[in-house]
């Protein structure tokens, strides 16, 4: 028995990297990894794809979009991902990454845009916020009251506090956690645009932009803020059981559960579908995907799924994709993409 | 006076008897109460899985006369044919009334984008049906599915539910006309995963669990026993042994998220196997079952009785002749139980295959070891986090599946235990 054992050990672990020589030498499949929030999108063109086509279903990872661009940024190669998804642009200092472990060259593709709402439960009114009451509300310093430049620890409880137009209701927000490109972007546009209202702070940009940031960026941690981990469907459940609170998640999320949340008006505007592709909408955000190019011809399907992606059917103004959620770009922005990757233009980014 | 005393301490007794007595009773209380209490809870567990999840196994599938048009078809071109337009114009056939693009689109969006594929399919098998008229049952739409399920409410404002008035009318008139039929969802148990909750099932998350179990027992069985052997039978007592020791029974408490890091920096990035494949997860998890494996064993080898042992060795056996015919035989079945028990940790696991790339959107059923696969709890997972209302039942249906795999497990080693279990 114990004989046997290790011998049949031995084998399995002689055999192992023989199976591996094999499949890693030729991937027959894409591999796509990155944003929770395009995953979506890019799973429901990856499986059309995987039908229609003669190629094999793709692959996606869920991963956000920083770990995604940790993977898509080790090198060339079959044990690399092909394409990764993002729900903000590439940072420089992942571009010089990727340039330094020989990513030189990109493809850079936007698919369209996303809103953030803050909503809470139908059996509440509906609230008509601004970015700078959220930011007054969920900043963890915030300015002064009485009315001095300095900041103090965020001293408010209800939203009537924050502004008298308010409801009477304790500041209770759901939302994700900092690993979270939804919190990114939640940060940087509601956050920061409710932070740049406000003069003084206004004006440290200019001096001291470290300083800004920390002040625009940084949520309460003394529990209105409740990160509620990264499932937006948790999310919505408890905003149900508890109709007090606020959340904060994807616009998709609100798409689904119309008959339980409503939205709530960021500066005078509704999160629909109207005005988030019309730009009215503050919160919303572009979506990207990177493509190695250095990729394409050798993974088979990559040329074949672009042009599946950037299809009218798929991205288009009554695509497939808005049937999930996604907010098309205009009709031009949709065409120089679509011959961006025609003729493989590669991403150039200078800091 | 001594028999005066005796009777004292007899009084002295009775008059604490009651007390103990009802201590006694209080003490079983508490303990049955512990009981009940994490039995309702399993209960209310188990009856909201149940709740939510029993009606993902039938879903709605829709009537529709099909006419395989000879003019779309190219026989040498099957697959390039546009099967959405089959299923389109036989329902503008069907409600003849429906004009304009937008309403139209409402119309076609009641019925799966699946259906193309199963006409695909249709014609595929049988090239004859070209030029024919058929009725044919195709999916209908996860939120028609939903919406006759009892999950989307009929009696609120057109805004408050995803489907609007008119496709509430149009699901009237086809169920009116006996179109729409509740069936067994046996796509549930025979298609991989999807972003269409009608079309997603679990044989692919079912697949890959079973590929990567079968890698962890294969490894992690063999190397287990022959650890506890040798640790138990050959092993001299030292402090390196002890080390050792220590050591397998911290490992066996290590948080698994630890055993997918080394996964990923070892199995991945060293010897540079294929991300997302069962092969690597399974080598991973064969690192999490080990210490399981060898402490159950060590334990199951220590409880064979020494005299056994003695008594091999007495009539001459070698000592590998005692273990291999007598000890091991009958420190099997405890050995098996704790491998069962191992192995179903192993297959409620995600947390280290997060870091190997098996959390992951697959559609494909996997063919081996080293394709791309998902595991059963991931599968969870990942519809769990899905915005589409009728992902909820295929969460809970998908519950119910691992839990029935998990029942069958535990249930395999209670009965391995009860029937070849000896006491001495």
């Amino acid at each position: 028995m114990l004989k046997k054992g290790i011998i049949l050990a031995a084998a399995l672990f002689a055999v192992a990297p023989v199976l591996n020589a094999q499949a890693s030498s030729g991937r027959d499949f894409i591999s796509v990894v990155g944003s929770s929030t395009v995953y979506p999108f890019s799973t429901t063109v990856a499986e059309r794809f995987g039908k229609t086509s003669k190629f094999k279903t793709p692959k996606i990872e869920s991963t956000g979009s920083g770990g995604g661009m940790k993977l898509f940024c080790t090198g060339i190669g079959a044990n690399t991902p092909d394409i990764t998804n993002a729900s903000r642009r590439i940072k420089f200092t992942e571009f010089e990454k990727c340039q330094a472990n020989g990513v030189t060259d990109i493809i850079e593709v936007k698919i369209g845009y996303d809103g953030i709402v803050v909503a809470n439960s139908k059996k509440t009114d509906q609230m008509s916020l601004t970015t700078k009451d959220l930011f007054l509300a969920l900043a963890k310093d915030v300015p002064d009251p009485k009315g001095s430049e300095t900041l103090v620890a965020n001293p408010y409880t209800t939203w009537k506090e924050v502004n008298p137009s308010l409801p009477d209701t304790k500041i209770e927000v759901l939302g994700p956690p900092p690993t979270s490109g939804t919190r990114d972007a939640f940060v940087e546009l509601a956050m920061e645009g409710g932070c740049k209202q406000i003069d003084w702070i206004k004006a440290l940009k200019k001096t001291d932009k470290n300083h800004f940031k920390a002040v625009c960026h940084t949520m309460r941690e003394d529990g209105a803020y409740v990160e509620a981990g990264e499932n937006d469907n948790l999310i919505v459940q408890k905003l149900q059981a508890n109709p007090r609170a606020l959340g904060i998640f994807g616009f998709s999320f609100l798409d689904q559960n119309t008959d339980k949340l409503q939205g709530s008006l960021v500066d005078g505007e509704e999160p629909t579908f109207e005005n988030i592709a019309a730009g009215n909408y503050a919160i919303s955000r572009s979506l990207f995907f990177y493509v190695k190019k250095a990729h394409i011809g050798v993974i088979p399907g990559i040329s074949e799924f672009l042009t599946e992606f950037s299809s009218e059917k798929t991205w288009g103004d009554e695509g497939y994709l808005t049937d999930k959620g996604l907010i098309p770009m205009p009709k031009a922005e949709r065409k120089q993409f679509a011959s961006d990757i025609q003729e493989g233009k590669i991403l150039v980014l200078t800091k | 006076m001594q028999l005066e005393k005796k009777e004292s301490t007899m009084d002295k007794v009775n008059v604490g008897l009651a007390k103990r007595y009802r201590r006694e009773k209080r003490f079983r209380r508490l303990g049955l109460g512990a009981i009940i209490l994490s039995i309702s809870f399993l209960c209310l567990l188990f009856t909201t899985i149940v709740a939510n999840g029993w009606s993902a196994f039938y879903k709605t599938e829709v009537l529709l006369d099909i006419h395989f048009d000879a003019e779309q078809f190219d026989v040498d071109a099957l697959s390039a044919a546009d099967y959405d337009a089959l299923v389109r114009t036989s329902l503008k056939n069907f409600f003849p009334d429906v004009q304009g693009r937008s309403d139209l689109r409402k119309l076609y969006q009641l019925v799966s984008t699946g259906a193309a594929f199963t006409l695909q399919d249709i014609v595929a098998n049988d090239t004859s049906i070209i030029g024919s008229t058929r009725k044919i049952w195709l999916p209908a739409d996860d939120e028609v599915d939903m919406f006759l399920k009892g999950y989307i409410p009929r009696d609120v404002p057109e805004s408050d539910r995803r489907l609007t008035d008119k496709q509430v009318d149009w699901i009237d008139q086809l169920a009116a006309g006996d179109r729409l039929e509740r069936k067994f969802n046996t796509t549930f148990f025979t298609a991989g995963d999807s972003k269409e909750p009608e079309l997603a099932g679990i044989r692919g998350a079912v697949v890959g669990s079973m590929f990567t179990l079968i890698i962890t027992l294969m490894l992690s069985f063999p190397i287990g026993v022959a650890t506890a052997v040798y640790l138990e039978e050959f092993a001299p007592r030292n402090k390196w042994t002890d080390l050792i020791e220590v050591n397998i029974n911290n490992l066996a408490a290590v948080p698994s998220i630890v055993f997918g890091l080394l996964g990923l920096a070892i199995f991945l990035n060293v010897f540079g196997m294929p991300r997302s494949a069962p092969l690597v997860g399974g080598l991973v998890l064969t690192l999490m079952t080990l210490p399981t494996i060898i402490i159950a064993s060590r334990a199951s080898l220590k409880s064979v009785p020494p005299s056994i042992r003695e008594a091999a060795l007495g009539v001459g056996a070698s000592k590998m002749q005692a273990i291999t015919h007598h000890i091991l035989p009958l420190a099997l079945p405890g050995m098996m139980t704790g491998t069962i028990i191992g192995m179903a940790q192993a297959l409620g696991e995600t947390a280290p295959l997060l870091m190997i790339g098996m959390v992951a959107f697959i559609v494909d059923v996997p063919g081996s070891v080293t394709d791309p696969s998902t595991v059963l709890p991931v599968q969870i997972y990942l519809w769990a986090d899905s915005p589409e209302r009728a992902f909820v039942e295929k969460t809970s249906a998908a519950i119910m599946v691992l839990l029935a795999f998990l029942i069958t497990m535990n249930t395999c080693a209670v009965l391995l235990r009860k029937k070849f279990e000896r006491r001495w």
